[in-house]
């Protein structure tokens, strides 16, 4: 199939960008959306031309490099996909498909549709963590954990942090990302000694950063590629207000 | 001279204990007086970076990526192994240092892996204390599956996303110690060249790829974590980023390179649908517990099959070939990967493989379907079955899956001793960058369990002992050594920026891709390596005048960046066949079609090969030297791996 690409281009963090118009033929239907981006390149590419930054890697829908906002929706029309799991088969010759970074003050663009995620890395080193040094943990089936617990708690641990939630959110807040870590370590009991410090200072890390705040219209979940559950948020939010009535950070 | 392997003295199961309390102790208030880099911050790295930086030494964490959490090792799926013995079922230390030696085809270091099986038991604890949620059984317990080359259920996983889950638990380790300001983090940062001052690695010279900036990095010792060259292939079950850079430098600066050739390729793959492929993806292995592999019986039902006549649904049960039970009764559909590969290979070769290529072979749920339920089945597998669906448009709950083998995994690296220091003193090697413990071949959950050994357990120990023999005294980038290195790196960059020819990176890359499939893949022989090898060095040329880039370096290039990763993959490319040659033998991911048995299987040479390959740089354009470190095996008997 034969497509017109309207991508996001802007040389870096610092000057403004423009979308601009590019043509690519021969699409097949198996090509991953990732696979189309790389014919267009090489065809800039052989051209002299720059080829559209991207953020990719694993393209198997773990790693959550890839992030890009195709036709107004993070990772584009297939739910519960990233951008590089989705496949050509979901577009129609002829189409055109609009291609923008993830939109959020806390993600600065790089270069064209190349973010920069690192604020997510910051909240986690505020506290997304449980504090063992390495040696000296008791024996693995010494901590016995309800089965039903364990996988409520995996669910929650299979964040990817592509950042879709916030790409999505119209007050681009973190929610969901900080959520699903701080249900997930909540839910444990290796993470019960921490819990009250922890939310409050990835709460207080993700306002720093300059994150919305949550309005509770769940668009963040509807687009999260890995199905994390609002369920998370209404957790932060217990165990939030727990941990303010009862705070262990001495002031 | 070759350099010696350090191994302890003494009975096998008492080296690593001994050692221990042998090696030289840091005292505790020196500790903050040493820098070290970790480049990589995958399992090994993740794990080293945030060990060191707990006992006290000063971190810098290096990675390409945008967040260390996004390291390779996240992709990986089906599990780690360790020594439990919680099933019950008559697993122990000394069984998995078994099955790992006789796995590897008897080319891997009888002490390195029995160390692996013993600090195996601890990775789970640890993990565990971080809340890694690991699958349990109703009882509340840590629940295990088995995995190929093992009869003992000794595999942990966390649904089909080991890694990672495995990944974002050292991942917290180093943010806390990131957040206690012990590891200095530097993302988007790719080592570019390692810095020797006086025969001893100190620093290494990076590329910022936000902006371009080249950075010289001191400190008293150097960790290499970065990962495995599976991508010399261009297709395989690597992430896109994975590349030889980081260890090629290394090599070229005095770092023996061992065993390049042992190459693994994994057995259950989705298979090729069209030239714009870019990688391959992995079903996992575990799917092998409980799919069955077949054929169609004769090649003319292939052939219907093929072009779209008849469905395997459809096929009956006499009509189909399960050639891995058929062929191998005590193990089944678990052989080890080099064997389900071949065997693959080989049912495709006499014209029975199936899908539109005729590059397939069938991987089956319908019995355990219809033992357990689609919704028992989908519990164990359900995001990988998911994932199926999304790459091929095809319901693996109605239909078999189609596999084909895929390149997955290097068993060759680096070359280190027992305390994983490369030739280079004060330089380390740890993960998949290093060879050490698979020997020709890795089993299934084995490469987590060594990323996560080696940065936890190993390396905080044994570069205890080389720190305390180097005076705590700061070090600088002062030396002329660093403007050199740092002077090489900016030639380089240079040269690749002004060639201005015709050919992309990622064209070469495909090139040369091809040739190490064809050539240097599942099956090998003299006149084919020794064309490829021909081939490889006219492409390197071609390379160097015809190279096409544009923009600049002072900017996030992406093809600059992959420009330069190719170009290594050129040169160790050529040194993969070279190895290949050397070893007229066949063993594990290694087959030499000369050398193999009247029904097929692999032949080894003990006599005359049991020894590791680590070949040594001496410049550009030149054949490397070749050094042998012969391997004695005490404790096991070498015998003809058989898996019938
Ligand atoms: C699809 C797949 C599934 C797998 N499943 C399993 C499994 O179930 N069980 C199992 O045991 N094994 C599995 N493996 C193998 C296993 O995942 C890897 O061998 C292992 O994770 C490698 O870990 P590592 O820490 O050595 O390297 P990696 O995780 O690859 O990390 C490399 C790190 O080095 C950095 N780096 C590299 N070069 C540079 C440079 N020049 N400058 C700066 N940084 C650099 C990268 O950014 C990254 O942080 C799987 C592999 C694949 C491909
Ligand atoms: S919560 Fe979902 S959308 Fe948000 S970062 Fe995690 S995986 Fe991505
Ligand atoms: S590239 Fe890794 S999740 Fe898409």
């Amino acid at each position: 199939m034969n497509l017109t690409l309207k991508v996001w281009r802007q040389k870096n963090r610092n000057t403004e960008g423009k979308i601009v118009d590019y043509q690519v033929k021969d699409i097949s239907p198996e090509m991953s959306f990732l696979e189309m981006l790389d014919v267009l390149n090489e065809d800039l590419l052989r051209q002299g031309d720059e080829p559209v930054a991207f953020d990719h890697d694993c393209r198997e829908g773990i790693c959550g490099s890839c992030n890009l906002f195709i036709n107004g929706r993070a990772h584009g029309p297939e739910s519960g996909t990233t951008t590089c799991q989705l496949h050509m088969r979901k577009f129609s010759d002829g189409d055109t498909i609009v291609i923008e970074p993830w939109r959020a003050n806390a993600f600065p663009v790089n270069k064209d549709l190349s973010v920069d995620r690192s604020a997510f890395d910051r909240i986690i080193q505020a506290g997304g963590y449980v504090s063992v040094n390495t040696g000296g943990t008791p024996d693995g089936n010494e901590i016995p954990i309800p089965k039903e617990i364990a996988d409520r708690a995996f669910e929650a641990a299979t964040c990817i942090g592509c950042g879709a939630c916030v790409a999505s959110c119209k007050n681009a807040s973190a929610m969901l990302f900080v959520s699903a870590k701080v249900s997930q370590l909540a839910l444990l009991p290796q993470g019960h000694v921490e819990r009250k410090t922890r939310v409050e200072n990835m709460v207080a890390q993700m306002d720093k950063e300059g994150f919305g705040a949550c309005t509770n219209i769940g668009s963040c979940a509807a687009e999260c590629p890995v199905g994390i559950s609002l369920e998370n948020i209404a957790i932060l939010n217990r165990e939030f207000l727990a941990a303010k009535a009862t705070s262990n950070n001495l002031v | 001279m070759f350099p010696e392997s350090k191994i302890p003295e003494g009975p096998l199961a008492e080296k690593w204990d001994k050692h221990k309390f042998n090696v030289k102790l840091v005292n505790p208030a020196n500790k903050r007086k040493y820098d070290v880099i970790v480049v990589g911050t995958g399992l090994a790295g993740g794990a080293a970076a945030a060990s060191l930086a707990e006992l006290g030494y000063n971190v810098k964490a290096f990675t390409f990526h945008d967040s260390p959490r996004r390291a390779h090792s996240i992709a990986a799926q089906g599990g780690i192994n360790a020594a439990k013995n919680y099933q019950n079922d008559g697993d122990s230390v000394f069984r998995l240092f078994y099955d790992t030696i006789k796995g590897g085809d008897y080319r891997a270091r009888e002490a390195n892996v029995y160390r692996l099986a013993q600090v195996s038991v601890n990775i789970i604890d640890q993990c565990v204390a971080q809340g890694v949620p690991f699958a349990r059984e109703y009882g509340g317990l840590l629940a295990n599956r088995s995995f190929g080359g093992a009869q003992v259920s000794r595999t942990f996983y966390a649904r089909g996303q080991t890694g990672q889950q495995l990944l974002l638990g050292a991942y917290s380790a180093l943010s806390r110690q990131i957040a206690y300001g012990k590891v200095k983090m530097y993302t988007r940062s790719e080592m570019l060249d390692l810095v020797v001052v006086d025969g001893q690695a100190r620093g290494i010279i990076t590329r910022n790829l936000i902006t371009g900036e080249i950075e010289q990095h001191a400190a008293h010792a150097v960790v290499l974590a970065t990962g495995g060259y599976g991508n010399v292939f261009y297709l395989s079950t690597n992430a896109m980023y994975c590349n030889a850079t980081a260890a090629w430098r290394a090599h070229k600066r005095g770092a023996y390179f061992a065993n390049p050739c042992f190459t693994q390729i994994h057995p259950t793959c989705i298979p090729v649908s069209g030239d714009y492929q870019s990688k391959l993806t992995l079903m996992s292995e575990s799917l092998r517990n409980d799919g069955r592999v077949w054929v169609p019986k004769t090649v003319e039902m292939a052939e219907r099959v093929r072009k779209g006549e008849i469905k395997p649904q459809d096929i009956a049960e006499d009509d189909r070939d399960y050639f891995l039970e058929r062929k191998y009764p005590a193990f089944g559909n678990l052989v080890p990967r080099d064997v389900a590969s071949r065997n693959a290979k080989q049912m495709c070769d006499e014209g029975r493989g199936v899908g539109s290529t005729g590059l397939a072979v069938y991987l089956d749920f319908a019995d355990i379907i219809k033992r357990t339920g689609a919704e028992a089945v989908s519990q164990k597998y359900g995001n990988l079955f998911a994932m199926y669906e999304k790459i091929t448009d095809e319901d693996p709950y109605k239909q078999p899956m189609r596999i084909y083998p895929a390149v997955h995994y290097t068993m060759g690296g680096l070359w280190v001793d027992y305390n994983l220091q490369t030739t280079v003193p004060g330089l380390y090697a740890t993960g998949e960058c290093n060879f050490s413990d698979h020997g020709a071949n890795r089993l299934g959950a084995s490469a987590l369990m060594q990323g996560l050994a080696d940065g936890y357990f190993v390396i905080p120990y044994t570069i205890g002992d080389y720190l305390a023999s180097t005076p705590p005294k700061p070090v600088t980038t002062e030396h002329p050594a660093f403007k050199q290195a740092e002077a090489d790196v900016r030639g380089r960059i240079g040269k690749l920026m002004s060639i201005n020819g015709t050919r992309t990176p990622d064209d070469f890359h495909k090139h040369l891709g091809h040739l190490m499939w064809e050539y240097c893949g599942m099956a090998r022989n003299a006149e084919g390596l020794k064309h490829a090898k021909a081939e490889i060095q006219k492409l390197r040329k071609e390379f160097w005048s015809d190279l096409k880039l544009s923009g600049t370096d002072g900017e996030l290039n992406q093809a600059l960046e992959k420009a330069g990763r190719v170009a290594d993959f050129l040169e160790l490319g050529e040194l993969m066949v070279d190895d290949a040659l050397d070893r007229n033998e066949s063993c594990g991911g290694h087959f030499r079609e000369e050398y193999a048995t009247e029904d097929g299987e692999a032949k080894r040479n003990d006599d005359e090969y049991a020894y590791v390959a680590a070949w040594q740089y001496v410049a550009d354009n030149q054949p490397e030297i070749l050094n042998k470190e012969q391997l004695t095996f005490e404790n096991v008997k070498l015998t003809q791996r058989s898996y019938k």
